[in-house]
């Protein structure tokens, strides 16, 4: 089959491999019809993530049709599937709580050891994320091999259209569950920051959740300008003092409720280096660590900040003392994208979230080297790129 | 010997000698040797208890067993992989037994690697079960000795780790975690661990 794999830094190239078998009999084959390149995936291509391999096929954000199934898989031949890009058995005591990225068994043995040294636990599987997150083949290939079939993908209805669901698998549970970690009450003014996709969804999820106000804050044009379609207020942090807007446009209060979805926004591991991640915040006028410090700044008294923002290692100049005076509550994690897919599926068919917004770009899968360089160039415009494997698009 | 001063298991000491104290208090043979680990399986104890039970199936999880032969109810014949395709083989027998609760057993007279062990099961409420497996062996000198220690790996704990961790993704979801895409590339994997052995 044809996939794209990563060869170092800047260097990803869709090559020739073997196609994927079933190996254990709660696994299905899916030939995939449509998959994304997710923000986190330039972290792969900027080569910051450590233990990867050459030849590593990515892509955690897909979905395509059942063509095989293990023994001990629900799934049938021919239904279309959505894939939660976190890897999760559905039998240990954190998928029982619904802690899905929590997972003890979704990540095998052997890969589990670097994360145990690092974080102390060892975390879930994830597609096409590096090996200390198990070193799973990923979704941008013509085929894929899912593990747990009965427990992660979801079945979608005939006459949906792919590019409504497949946010299913990562940017669209994240944000939901960045909303839902803000505990939002109604009448609640919530300010988030970075308008990325997960922001976005995080935007509409708060409106869902009862928000009165949603202060959006980022720097590019475009992606605050598609906040306001969904009734933000934005701040442009180049344009305006981020903290000293929040306090005159909330009356002095603070917001009750802020989500930090700048971060590093990869779903991977920075621990061994830690020296290009201080590097990278300071050239980066906009420090992604920042965007942390100053929600806790900002936040009212008593209030919530939500972290779907992925951070790999260790944070300088965390303020503490703010976090602590004025009472705050933090939450966060990877998200358990199994625990929201069916509510979510529901929204969609629902029309109550919309996901087709966020495309800009739609590629052939032998294009997908371009949609990185595009990506990873022209932030402002190219909000999203789908590839189809098997379709080709005019140039 | 080094009395214990808290409740903490006797493999987390960071003074005294751990294996001294642990083969006075549970096992034999002596060893210089101790690792020990412990994991919490959302299964009931007997059931876990009877898979261990039959040492014919062990080598499912555990990755330096190419196989266990059950040669009566209380002998068994281990063949564990080394480098460069060797083997190594001794007798163990059972040496102990609570059922449901626990296994201890050792390496027999003349094996070339004297070890004993044991795994412990014990209830743990609406977790499961708390499954402890305790090894104690004395690698001996010379170029044997450098085939057992790498038979055991660098870092041995870490072994055992990964086998309890296997042990555990079995009984939990009925297979054994694989990144691998293809059937060879599994193969592969299998093969690599015995390289790095």
């Amino acid at each position: 089959m044809r996939a794209l794999t990563w060869h170092g830094k800047h260097d990803v190239r869709v090559d020739t491999v073997d196609d994927p078998e079933i190996l254990n009999p709660r696994d299905a084959i899916l030939k995939i019809t449509s998959t994304a390149i997710c923000g986190s995936d330039l972290h792969l291509y900027d080569g910051y993530i450590p233990t990867m391999k050459a030849g590593d096929i990515l892509g955690h954000e897909f979905m395509g049709e059942v063509v095989e199934v293990g023994s001990g898989s629900t799934l049938k031949k021919g239904q279309r599937v959505v894939v939660p890009f976190t890897i999760a058995c559905g039998s240990c005591y954190h998928c029982g709580k619904q802690q899905f990225s929590a997972c003890d068994n979704g990540n095998p043995a052997d890969n589990q050891d670097i994360a145990q040294e690092v974080y102390g636990h060892p975390m879930s599987g994830l597609f096409g994320y590096s090996h200390m997150t198990g070193g799973y083949a990923g979704g941008q290939a013509e085929y894929v091999r899912v593990p747990f079939s009965d427990v992660g993908p979801i079945v979608i209805p005939d006459g949906i259209d792919d590019d409504k669901v497949l946010f299913l698998s990562d940017i669209l549970p994240t944000g939901w569950q960045a909303a839902e970690f803000a505990q939002i009450e109604p009448g609640d003014t919530v300010a988030v920051w970075g308008c990325g996709p997960v922001g976005l969804f995080a935007v509409q999820s708060a409106f869902l959740m009862g928000a009165e106000r949603v202060i959006a804050i980022d720097h590019f044009p475009h992606r605050l300008e598609l906040a306001r379609k969904f009734g933000a207020e934005t701040i442009n942090f180049e344009e305006s003092q981020t903290y000293e807007a929040l306090m005159e446009m909330t009356g002095g209060i603070g917001p009750d409720a802020c989500i930090d979805s700048v971060g590093l926004e990869a779903h991977g591991m920075f621990f061994d280096n830690i020296v290009d991640q201080i590097k990278a915040s300071t050239f980066l006028g906009t420090d992604r660590t920042h965007s942390i410090r100053q929600a806790i700044i900002a936040c009212r008294k008593g209030g919530r900040v939500s972290m779907p923002a992925v951070y790999g290692g260790f944070v300088d100049k965390f303020p503490l003392g703010a976090f602590m005076e004025k009472g705050l509550t933090l939450k966060t994690g990877q998200t358990h994208v199994q625990r929201y897919l069916p509510g979510l599926l529901n929204a969609i068919m629902e029309d109550k979230i919309d996901t087709t917004f966020l495309i800009s770009h739609r590629m052939g899968l032998e294009d997908a080297p371009k949609g990185y360089e595009m990506f990873k160039n022209h932030q402002n415009e190219v909000t999203k790129v789908v590839l189809k494997p098997g379709q080709t698009f005019a140039a | 010997m080094t009395m214990a001063q808290d409740d903490a298991p006797l493999t987390t000491m960071k003074k005294g000698d751990p294996a001294d104290a642990a083969a006075q208090a549970q096992i034999e043979p002596r060893g210089d040797t101790l690792i020990g680990r412990s994991v919490t399986i959302n299964r009931p104890r007997d059931e876990l208890f009877a898979y261990w039970r039959d040492f014919s199936k062990l080598p499912t999880f555990m990755d330096n067993v190419e196989r266990i032969d059950v040669l009566d109810d209380r002998r068994t014949h281990w063949v564990v992989k080394a480098p460069a395709g060797r083997t190594v083989e001794w007798d163990a027998i059972i040496t102990d037994e609570t059922p449901g609760e626990m296994i201890a057993w050792a390496s027999a007279e003349g094996a070339e690697i004297a070890n004993s062990g044991r795994i412990d099961f014990r209830d743990a409420g609406a977790r499961g079960t708390v499954v402890t497996a305790t090894i104690n062996y004395d690698p001996p000198g010379g170029t044997i000795g450098k085939v057992i220690a790498k038979l055991f790996q660098r870092e041995p704990a870490i072994q055992a780790r990964r086998d309890l961790r296997r042990f555990k993704q079995l009984m939990e979801t009925g297979e054994i975690a694989t990144s691998s895409y293809t059937a060879a590339q599994l193969a592969a994997e299998h093969d690599d661990d015995r390289e790095h052995n």
